[in-house]
């Protein structure tokens, strides 16, 4: 087809459009809203090609119909004058389709993300069997009984056997049709996120949202760099208990915080379901940076430094800023491990216009 | 992968004997190919304008793009596509039902006679079709040339100057010279004073002083204008860049692509209300009357017929308007409404009853077709009448509560912002006003105010690809919430400034 061409061009210019526009995307909500399947639909605007023209809003004109001087006309913006009606397309706007892995390709080329070197093995494999074709020969428990009555009956109306009044099929040997499997290798999920999140009193709304934004374009960045991601969401106030992801942004609660809780949580999960010779292992840590005690402070450093970081690739603390949060907790956390750390990072997210910084300092290292 | 895109044989004859038919009813038009396509290659026509062939451009894509996603989405659906060349060519959609192919084959005699017919047709080029493709070939030279982004950068300017042409330009004598003879001298050599011819004796009595004066004060004036550059304002900003914009080869070739691409399409948009009227009421007669459909036909008939022609609340339809006031043209011909006498007449009564059996009204109609378009027909033919049996309306924008609502019903002010909506194309009007602005080779248009604002973020965007075509600073004088002001643009940045 010869507009294929050209539909690629525009395709081209559109995902440069995207590009330009991703730090919008990635603040507004409504992208995360819609990732029903693996596609996201982004509306675009018309690329327009600007011409010397005539502003339209407010701008009257001619129309046919009832109504009395004063009545509305109709919803909306009615077409613009039929002067123009050979290409009064009006403001259509296009929607473009979007992979979730383009977007986070696009993401990764936007904010350079090296990609992540991965520890363990490389790649767990694990068999499965899929029963999927049919064989002549085979156990008499797999015999596909539909198949086989099939070719019976094939058989026997063709040979001149088959009698309607009397229609009693036979299968003799040659009929009979065998269920077979074929396996297949898959790979098996070697990352796994935990994601931590304070639910304390302090905790707004638009931080939740926050979280759950850099959470989403966490999870899609690193989902293209691994074939398997498993994700656990640990919510905390002064006790921790994990949760499925809804629970995890829903969820508010009221009262203190220790953050110790989440981190011991955190451990014998780790302990448990991951080891850490063949995981890699992602801890992200959300709070707003108010820690109950000096004490509790002084354990999740223990924690982290002779439990959680040695287990994992990435201990990343992001914090969110919130009317109530002192923000005390980043502070301890630089006092201890110092501002520059291989195994943490840590990142003030103010607002969401922040996130795409956020983003990039937390993937920047390629761990 | 080559389609193969023949009619059917029982599609042939239908071609056929409705093309004999509308020849019968006084249609004239080129021979007219139809092609049978699928929608996927419908949409693709339809992206490029009509043409099989077209220079490589995104906008193609984004256009095929639009089209089949409403496609996909049933929002909307292409009828018809018929382009303007001899042979014209037509596409049906292969998945049609017959009653539509019938009324489709008509609607598309309709439009060949009329593209044949209508005078402002006679200047475009009827082999569009291989002139299109030839274009396409050049540019496609040029980008192998030059490359691709270069060559693309190029023509998403010169699109965005595409409508700076003078519609009237091919029916008038060029104004200018052309461009070789523009030198210094020429400027500013005076020619001597006119003087009448006269004997000796009686040249004081036939060019006596006041006369000379006069003749003076003309030459003079007429050296003042010569100095200006151009000499008057020129509509064809295409044209005088391609004169005098610092371009090399294969701009300056694009840009004329661009500009007689532009002159092809601009009868079409000039006429539409006509053109589409036109072709519906012939499809409308020829499906009813002169080349009658099967009883069993009528209902799915009626039901397409009705969505060509109607209109969302509210809003006007070029296919109905054009339709009607066609209709209310034959009527008031066929019963002889018109002349001094119906004129004046202001009995409502003995004018609805007016009635003198001339039967005037197709000759009428075949004149009308002949010698309008959009503004002209609308100017001469919509009438008080007409206004109100069809219950136009002028609306306008509520800014208090967002919205459009009806302003009123007075037919002058109707007809008076109708004929505003389609002078030139609705598009505002802009000159070169000044080639050689400040004395410093800077370009300064004009935009003729007529009372609607210039829509700010398209008329800096459109002074940045001036710029790139001009390559000196450029500037447009408009006006803007009431003062007249002018809008620069130096190649780095936007300044607006009262004058």
């Amino acid at each position: 087809m010869k507009m294929e061409s050209d539909l690629n061009r525009f395709r081209k210019i559109v995902r440069g459009k995207i590009k330009k526009e991703l730090r919008r995307f990635i603040s507004s909500g409504d992208l995360v809203g819609r990732q029903g399947n693996k596609r996201i639909t982004i509306p675009l605007p018309r690329i327009d090609i600007p011409h010397f023209s005539f502003g339209n809003r407010e701008k009257g004109g001619v129309g046919q119909g009832e109504g009395e001087v004063g009545d509305s006309v109709g919803q909306g913006q009615p077409q613009p004058g039929q002067g123009q009606a050979g290409e009064g397309e009006g403001q259509h706007s296009l929607e473009v389709d979007v992979t979730l892995e383009e977007l986070a390709q696009i993401l990764g080329e936007e904010l350079a993300l090296p990609n992540i070197q991965s520890k363990g093995k490389e790649n767990i494999e694990d068999k499965k069997y899929k029963y999927s074709g049919i064989l002549k020969k085979g156990p008499e428990s797999l015999r596909h009984f539909k198949r086989t009555f099939k070719e019976a009956l094939r058989r026997s109306i063709s040979s001149g056997d088959y009698d309607p009044d009397n229609p009693v099929i036979i299968p003799i040997k040659e009929d009979k049709r065998f269920r077979s499997y074929r396996i297949t290798h898959e790979k098996v999920a070697n990352a796994v996120i935990i994601y931590m999140m304070d639910v304390s009193g302090s905790m707004g709304d638009e931080q939740k949202e926050i979280v759950r934004l850099t959470a989403f374009w966490l999870d899609t960045w690193l989902s293209t760099q691994y074939n398997g991601l498993e994700r656990r969401f640990i919510i905390h106030d002064a006790t921790a208990r994990e949760v499925d992801s809804d629970t995890f942004y829903k969820t508010k609660e009221s009262g203190g915080t220790l953050i110790s809780s989440a981190y011991k949580l955190a451990m014998k999960m780790v302990e448990e379901n991951f080891n850490p010779a063949e995981w890699n292992i992602y801890l992200f840590h959300f709070s707003d940076g108010d820690n109950w005690s000096g004490n509790d402070t002084a354990d999740c450093m223990k924690i982290l430094e002779t439990s959680l970081l040695p287990v994992s690739n990435m201990f990343c603390y992001g914090q969110v800023e919130s009317r109530y949060g002192s923000g005390q907790f980043l502070r301890d956390l630089h006092k201890h491990f110092g501002e520059v750390n291989e195994g943490i990072t840590t990142c003030q997210i103010k607002d969401r216009d922040a996130i795409m910084d956020a983003l990039k300092s937390f993937l920047g290292k390629g761990r | 992968m080559v389609y193969n895109t023949q009619l059917t044989p029982e599609l042939r004859d239908l071609a056929n004997s409705i093309g004999e038919a509308s020849r019968r009813a006084g249609l004239d038009f080129f021979e007219t190919i139809f092609e049978l396509v699928d929608y996927k290659q419908l949409n693709e026509i339809a992206a490029y304008g009509g043409f099989p062939t077209r220079y490589p451009h995104w906008r193609f894509g984004m256009d095929y793009e639009r089209l089949s996603k409403s496609y996909t989405y049933g929002l909307s659906v292409i009828y018809e596509m018929v382009i303007n060349n001899d042979p014209c060519y037509a596409y049906l959609l292969r998945a049609n039902n017959m009653v539509s192919q019938k009324t489709v084959i008509a609607h598309v005699y309709g439009h060949c006679d009329f593209f044949k017919n209508n005078y402002w047709f006679t200047k475009t080029n009827r082999k569009m079709l291989d002139q299109m493709a030839n274009h396409a070939s050049v540019i496609r030279r040029f980008i192998e040339d030059v490359g691709h982004d270069e060559v693309e950068d190029f023509i998403d300017c010169c699109l965005s100057l595409e409508n700076l042409i003078d519609i009237y330009a091919p029916f008038n004598q060029p104004t200018r010279k052309p461009a070789e003879t523009y030198d210094d001298e020429e400027h500013y050599r005076g020619d001597p004073v006119h003087k009448l011819q006269a004997k000796k004796y009686m040249d004081s009595y036939i060019n006596p002083n006041e006369f000379l004066e006069g003749q003076k004060a003309k030459q003079e004036e007429k050296q003042k204008r010569k100095k200006n550059f151009p000499e008057n304002p020129e509509k064809d900003v295409l044209k005088f860049l391609m004169d005098f914009g610092p371009l090399n080869s294969w701009q300056r070739r694009i840009l004329g692509i661009i500009r007689d691409e532009s002159y092809y399409f601009a009868p079409q948009g000039q006429t539409k209300i006509l053109n589409e009227g036109w072709a519906t009421y012939w499809h409308s007669r020829m499906m009813t009357e002169l080349h009658p459909l099967l009883d069993s036909e009528i209902i799915d008939y009626c039901d397409q017929h009705s969505g060509v022609v109607a209109a969302a609340p509210g809003q006007l339809n070029p296919y109905k308007l054009g339709l009607e006031l066609l209709r209310h043209i034959k009527r008031r011909w066929d019963r002889g409404q018109f002349g001094i006498d119906y004129v004046n007449c202001d009995d409502p009564k003995k004018r609805s009853e007016w009635d003198l059996k001339l039967g005037l009204g197709d000759k009428k109609l075949f004149e009308v077709r002949r010698i309008h378009n959009d503004i002209t027909f609308i100017d001469a033919f919509l009438d008080e009448d007409f206004c109100h049996e069809h219950k136009l309306f002028l609306y306008d924008y509520d800014r208090r509560n967002n919205r459009y609502v009806i302003s009123n019903r007075k037919f002058g002010e109707i007809k008076h912002a109708l004929l505003g909506q389609l002078t030139n194309f609705g598009q505002p009007i802009i000159l070169v006003k000044d080639g050689n602005f400040k004395n410093r080779n800077e370009l300064l248009l004009e935009h003729m105010h007529e009372g609607n604002d210039l829509k700010h973020e398209f008329t800096t965007e459109c002074l940045r690809n001036l710029f790139k075509v001009w390559q000196r600073p450029v500037h447009i004088e408009t006006i803007i919430e009431d003062v007249k002001r002018r809008v620069s643009y130096d190649g780095s940045s936007h300044n607006v400034e009262k004058i």
